[in-house]
């Protein structure tokens, strides 16, 4: 404690403090209701069958070995990863090509606009009958839904750069190809992240919308089961799935912004 | 002696196209600069200063006349011109040393020689012991001295300098003024200052030179009879005279 003064040591105490009570909050508010969950169902006053409760979902869970929840896990996993890397990837390069000309960019606007509202849930049937009814669709579907956002957002972002950095560059000559690399780009890093974040989001409702509609497996085909079949202790389990799997990819995108930030851009 | 004048310019016009109407910017601008001289061009804001440097640059087109820079006609930008701005326009994400080298990047001339006289510049200029580190830890006036380095590394033939100090506060301004000429001096850099503060102009320039209000045209060019550094041509006698000269054109 050498160096620290009383006060300081006080502010320090006061922050760890608020911290805390943050922490515990959060944790303590879903506590309670997974205790009220199963208190009220054990004692009859909410139909487990059709709420079910948090121990019959833990044992739903549990019992991995008869409803290969890890296969359905997997699968979606990987149709989103796929949706998200393809409507990502293919988005920052849409924005570079509309960042890049400016004729291009003016005439797509009108469209952009129009396909950025479209609920793009519409256009499953299309999908469906373009692509065939498999995995496939699937993946086309999150990726429609990412592709317009991340593209929009990402040319936002290139197009917000700084202009007189931009002028610097010029001032030395620069020609288009190298103020994009050297001052557009990075300075566009935290941008891209950013709408990775929204776009890992939206691939998973372009998966789950679109297990709903085709496929033989993930979590949104069984989700649509167990409500067929009126297996709520399975619906809630994968919707519980669901939402630590969403969780975890987020986290995911964060981590790699934070390790390609530190390499690419150490000075922020 | 043609040789000598690094820039000549010669019945300069510039109109350009805006959504409301046409702009006159400069017109019939004719001077020239030797070598080593330090050229201050002041006038009411909004005369086409700025204008006038940037054409130099090479970064706007002329509408009629000639610019020469090293025996070249302006047309586009070229590495016998340097310009700097009002903001040091630093990247965030490349530490001192690698901002420095960004110009001799960009015009792909980052050789082995090239890269040492960068060295050498940040370390003769007192920034030596920053080279890792990153913008955001410098203070203003430093970000400037590396954004002139930056431009100095490229060997220019002759320094634009637009506003250069304007973004700084006024004791970082007299500061780096001072330094500024110090390096310019020593470089034995030409350059051509544009600035509206006046007395910047006086303690900075060997010749001062008046622009009207638009369409800018050249009202009078002023030799500044004072060879000390800018601080102490602040308490030359003579410094008072040159101000209600300029004062009284300028208005």
């Amino acid at each position: 404690m050498n160096g620290i003064s009383r006060e300081r040591a006080e502010y320090l105490k006061e922050k760890r403090r608020q911290k805390n009570t943050i922490t515990l909050l959060r944790i303590g508010i879903l506590a309670v209701l997974l205790v009220l969950w199963e208190f009220f169902s054990n004692i009859g006053v909410i139909d487990d069958f059709v709420m079910s409760s948090p121990s019959r979902i833990l044992k739903t869970l549990f019992n991995v070995g008869n409803n290969n929840l890890f296969t359905h896990i997997g699968i979606t996993c990987l149709e989103t990863l796929a949706g998200f890397l393809l409507g990502s990837g293919i988005g920052i390069c849409v924005a570079i090509v509309l960042w890049w000309n400016k004729t291009v960019y003016l005439v797509s606007e009108p469209y952009l606009v129009v396909l950025n509202s479209l609920p793009k849930i519409a256009l499953g049937p299309v999908i469906i009958i373009w692509v065939g009814a498999g995995q496939q669709a699937i993946i086309v579907m999150a990726l429609a839904i990412s592709l317009v956002v991340t593209v929009l957002e990402v040319l936002n972002g290139y197009a917000a750069t700084d202009r007189k950095k931009i002028r610097m560059a010029k001032s030395f000559g620069a020609d288009k190809k190298t103020i994009f690399t050297k001052i557009v780009f990075p300075s566009n890093l935290t941008t891209i992240f950013n709408s990775l974040k929204i776009s890992i989001g939206l691939s998973l409702v372009g998966v789950i919308a679109g297990e709903f509609l085709v496929s033989k497996g993930g979590l949104g085909y069984l989700i649509v089961y167990g409500g067929q079949v009126f297996k709520m202790d399975l619906v809630m389990a994968s919707v519980f799935v669901l939402a630590l799997m969403a969780l975890l990819m987020y986290k995911g995108v964060v981590f790699a912004e934070k390790i390609i930030l530190g390499i690419l851009s150490p000075g922020k | 002696m043609e040789i000598e004048d690094i820039l000549k310019v010669e019945n300069l016009c510039c109109k350009y196209q805006a959504e409301n109407g046409e702009v006159e910017a400069l017109k019939n601008i004719g001077f020239s600069i030797k070598k080593g001289e330090i050229v201050g061009i002041i006038g009411p804001s909004g005369c086409g200063k700025s204008t006038l440097l940037s054409i130099i640059a090479g970064l706007e087109k002329k509408t009629s006349g000639s610019v020469i820079v090293a025996g070249q006609e302006v047309s586009g930008v070229n590495s016998a011109v340097g310009y700097m701005m009002q903001n040091d326009n630093l990247l965030e994400w490349r530490n001192i040393y690698r901002n420095v080298l960004l110009g001799l990047e960009i015009r792909k001339e980052c050789t082995e020689e090239n890269r040492e006289y960068a060295k050498r510049l940040l370390e003769e200029y007192g920034l030596g012991e920053f080279c890792d580190k990153y913008p955001s830890q410098l203070s203003g006036g430093m970000r400037q001295r590396v954004a002139l380095i930056r431009t100095l590394a490229t060997r220019p033939e002759i320094l634009l300098l637009d506003e250069a100090f304007s973004a700084l506060d006024y004791q970082t301004r007299l500061k780096v003024s001072q330094d500024v000429w110090e390096i310019l001096k020593r470089e034995g850099v030409t350059a051509v200052m544009v600035t509206h503060d006046i007395p910047e102009a006086i303690s900075l320039s060997d010749r001062v030179m008046v622009l009207t209000p638009r369409p800018a045209r050249i009202k009078n060019i002023h030799t500044v009879d004072m060879t000390e550094p800018p601080m102490k041509r602040r308490n030359d006698s003579r410094f008072s005279g040159y101000f209600n000269l300029l004062w009284e054109e300028i208005n």
